[in-house]
């Protein structure tokens, strides 16, 4: 067995950085430059790739050290990231060498977004093309803005200044009108190892640093401790006595003792301890990036995908929201089909409401009036998603503001959200939240109330065009449930309109909502007394019935629809024709088999 | 420069959290392991029939331990160990001690058919490779009905790995389709996949050899004595079958003296592994069809 001694922990961290740009630039041939001139190649490393060489009858390139996959070395170009190491006086480094050819942008993405830093290579005899502003752009979506430009084979253009500066005046432009600023601009030949390394003399004018040295000003990602804490679930574990809720802080911080709030359901809960094997001390305090677990002082319903935050510091829920995304699919981005958006631990069904901007990512050019997206371009679009989402706006929260979309199987496009205007819903949802967290809730539990009562609190809504029986049938079940010893309350929105909302004037449009808001603060009334409450108001349409299920959460709603059309809506639970209704108390009894096969009504205790 | 017993000191405070917490960032240990563990919840978490492979190596050992670390000391994914039968022979003691001790779940695949047959590394590395440990490997899957498999390879191995994703998809016939790989951004890994396919995952992807060796050192893993210099001054510093796995000249008799040899060496990891040696594209071809 190993004798574990004494070490010198010297910081073996790599700094991460990628390297793009156009097809055939010298991305590669920079890379093999790189670790051939920081001796960072293994030994036989290079005999190996010029035998090869020699024996399929090409000059050696130093692109061949990097290009693993064979296809690679038949095409001259690079198909898929390739990763390397090298080491300079200051630190170790990965360079992640991405494709710089249209077709694999998708490897190019893949590059990119774990990178902490950016090289972006231009050839100095070509100047700037197509992938130059492409990379670019999709480098500012990934949120990677340490950046330097790196102008190639100079030696082409016999080391002239006025082909450097024009190409810096150039591109400088493109890059500050999507806000970025290079960090330098260094002319270089790679292929001769001109200021690779170390700065030379062919080229006098230039007064900055080699690539080498530029490098290692570039200082290391820093950690998103200073930023509201968000911790998206991924797991609950209950490998032994322990609850264990799992995940990763992607922001802030949080410690044992903190009071946590689970976005979307505003369920909270204090942090009992962090739990971690085999360290020396266990951990009261966890940070921005720690894959950690806790336990909650008292056990509470939490699922993979709900986000824990801090109290004073909330996440944004919402359906709908303004994004800007790449795609990278075969098939075109477009309205009326649907995407799995995945976005943290978060995965809802999504679709595209609007296109407000495509863009030409080659040119930046907006397209007109184009209403889908094609491969390998961008657009800013509005997002809406099926069941609400937690999120930040990629501007505050990079980690939580960034999201791909999953076009079947594949992960087809990512993006990062821009802006996001609440509407009605978004309101009244910040509205529970507040009423929720500062409800005073009473000793008796509902699930003592529902074990009184052999029910649980529910709200049954009974809906449908007017004049099919609607309110007979209510009153029937009212009194039908009454009999059979439930908590059961015919409660009509004309009483709550006469009574608590007798300040707002009947039919007027722009009070339609406080009107629907009164009227579920009250059924969340009766409900948290654990009744069953019904009701008929058929005056509230398909939305405010979604309004409404948002009221009285976490309690059940019951839809029953009367309507002899063919008419399908999502949430109805029961769909009765007119001739059905009108016989209440078979319709009544229907209800009532429903409500007993999905254990609403349990049945009584009789040892009371 | 720190003097030697000074560094010593440093390493020897037991505290790792103190230590963490004053700077900005993370020690890159640390920081390792925090992406690994994720990975490892994420693979858990969508694949009802996961396992991860055990080679009883270095690196398939650390995943173990991280395991252990994901899910607080449990290791709730099954192991899964191929036997050629021409594995060196500590090696399988060492798997069934430390199966044992640590309460794994084992499960041993072998070939037995090409066994039979009498397959071994004369009828060439590349097709004994392929009949022992790839078809091997099939067997096991098919039987047990895997549809998620976890191994420790490493970018930094040799070069068709450095083009692998975490979470790289295979298809009914085993094979990785290199020249059209899955994006992967922001961890948002491929876990929807059409029925015959399987997900390959990588947790140690991004980490090399040398962070290996000082995660070993750091989490005192026990790892299996072929990694140190014998009494002839010898040590593998990659495992395999006996036949084509060769030991290095070395000096380093524990992991201290392995990581000075690492941090001192310009010598490729897999240099003693001959099948890595046969042909220019063999380690492509192996594992575009279906090699670990």
């Amino acid at each position: 067995m190993s004798n574990n001694g004494k070490v010198n922990l010297l910081n073996s961290r790599l700094m991460k950085l990628v390297i793009v740009g156009h097809v055939d630039h010298g991305k590669s041939t920079l890379v093999g430059r790189l670790m051939s001139d920081t001796d960072s190649l293994p030994t036989g490393k290079l005999d190996f790739i010029k035998d090869i060489c020699k024996r399929q009858g090409k000059e050696f390139e130093f692109a061949f050290l990097l290009d693993a996959l064979e296809e690679e070395q038949e095409q001259g170009i690079t198909i898929d990231t390739s990763q390397i190491f090298f080491n300079t006086q200051k630190r170790r480094y990965v360079i992640i060498d991405a494709p710089g050819h249209k077709e694999f942008l998708k490897n190019m993405v893949t590059g990119a977004a774990n990178a902490e830093s950016a090289l972006l290579l231009i050839d100095a005899y070509e100047g700037i093309q197509e992938q130059s502003r492409r990379h670019g752009y999709i480098l500012k979506l990934l949120g990677l803005t340490q950046v330097a430009v790196v102008v190639n084979k100079m030696d082409l253009v016999g080391y002239d200044p006025e082909v450097y500066y024009k190409i810096k005046s150039d591109y400088t432009k493109f890059l500050s009108s999507m806000g970025i600023e290079a960090k330098e601009f260094i002319p270089v030949s790679a292929k001769l190892g001109i200021n690779i390394a170390k700065t030379s003399e062919e080229i006098p004018w230039y007064k900055g640093p080699s690539v080498l040295s530029m490098l290692d000003q570039f200082p290391e990602k820093q950690l998103p401790t200073h930023l509201p804490f968000r911790f998206p679930v991924q797991d609950v574990y209950k490998f032994d006595e322990r609850r264990i809720i799992s995940g990763r802080v992607e922001s802030g911080k949080v410690k044992v003792g903190d009071q946590v709030v689970f976005s979307p359901s505003n369920k909270v809960g204090v942090v009992n301890s962090i739990e971690a094997w085999s360290v020396e001390n266990q951990p009261v305090e966890a940070r921005a990036s720690e894959s950690i677990g806790f336990t909650l002082e008292e056990q509470i319903f939490v699922e993979r995908g709900d986000v824990a935050a801090l109290k004073s510091e909330l996440p944004i829920v919402s359906t709908t929201f303004d994004v800007n995304v790449f795609w990278m699919g075969k098939r075109h981005l477009e309205k009326g089909r649907t995407y799995t958006l995945k976005l943290t631990t978060q995965e809802v069904l999504c679709e595209i409401v609007a296109f407000k901007r495509v863009v030409d990512a080659s040119t930046l050019k907006t397209l007109e009036g184009q209403n889908f997206l094609a491969k390998n371009d961008v657009a800013e679009v509005t997002l809406r998603t099926v069941t609400p989402v937690v999120f930040d706006l990629f501007g505050s929260i990079p980690t939580t503001g960034r999201f791909v979309l999953v076009d079947e199987y594949d992960v087809c496009g990512g993006g990062i959200i821009t802006t996001y205007t609440p509407n009605k819903t978004d309101r009244l949802r910040d509205e529970v939240r507040h009423r929720d967290f500062h409800w005073l809730k009473s000793d008796i539990k509902l699930e003592e109330r529902a074990y009184r009562n052999g029910h649980q609190s529910t709200l049954i809504l009974i809906v449908g065009p007017s004049g099919v029986g609607k309110a007979k049938l209510a009153k029937h079940l009212e009194r039908k449930l009454f009999e059979l010893n439930y908590q059961s309350y015919l409660l009509d929105g004309r009483n709550v309109a006469l009574g608590v909302s007798a300040d707002i004037e009947s039919g007027q449009k722009k009070q339609e909502g406080e009107v629907l808001r009164r009227f579920g603060e009250v059924a969340k009334l009766f409900l948290d007394a654990g009744h069953v409450v019904i009701s008929t108001s058929n005056v509230f349409n398909q939305e405010d019935h979604t309004d409404l299920r948002l009221l009285v959460e976490p309690c059940q709603v019951v839809e029953i629809f009367v309507t002899d059309t063919e008419e399908l809506t999502e949430n109805c639970d029961i769909k009765l024709s007119i001739e059905e209704a009108e016989k209440e108390s078979e319709a009544a009894n229907t209800i009532y088999n429903y409500l007993k096969n999905k254990k609403i009504l349990t049945g009584h205790n009789y040892s009371i | 420069m720190i003097p030697l017993d000074e560094r010593d000191r440093v390493s020897l405070i037991p505290n790792f959290f103190a230590l963490k917490y004053h700077g900005h960032n993370m020690d890159h240990l640390d920081e390792l392991e925090n992406q690994s563990i994720f990975i490892m919840r994420e693979a858990y978490k969508n694949f009802k029939n996961l396992a991860m492979l055990w080679s009883i190596g270095k690196d398939s050992t650390v995943l173990v331990w991280l395991a252990r670390k994901a899910f607080f000391g449990h290791c709730p994914i099954p192991l899964v160990h191929i036997d050629t039968t021409y594995k060196i022979p500590s090696m399988i003691k060492y798997r069934d001690e430390f199966a044992k001790k640590w309460g794994l779940k084992l499960v041993v695949g072998k070939n037995e058919k090409a066994l039979a047959e009498g397959m071994n590394h004369e009828k060439g590395r590349l097709v004994c490779c392929e009949a022992l440990k790839t078809m091997g490997l099939h067997a096991v899957m098919e039987q047990e009905g895997y549809t998620g498999l976890i191994l420790g390879i490493r970018r930094d191995e040799e070069g068709t790995r450095a083009k692998e994703r975490y979470f790289s998809p295979r298809d009914k016939n085993f094979e990785w389709n290199f020249k059209d790989q899955p994006p992967e951004l922001w961890d948002q890994f491929k876990t929807s996949f059409t029925p015959d396919t399987h997900i390959r995952i990588h947790p140690i992807l991004h980490w090399t050899e040398l962070n290996v060796w000082e995660y070993i050192h750091r989490e005192k893993i026990p790892i299996i004595d072929l990694y140190f210099s014998n009494s002839e001054g010898k040590r593998y510093r990659s495992l395999g079958c006996a036949p084509c796995t060769f030991p290095i000249d070395s000096k380093a008799r524990n992991v201290v003296e392995v990581i000075e040899e690492l941090k001192n060496t310009t010598s490729a990891e897999r240099s003693g592994r001959a099948q890595d040696q046969e042909n220019t594209y063999a380690m492509q071809k192996l594992r575009a069809r279906g090699y670990m």
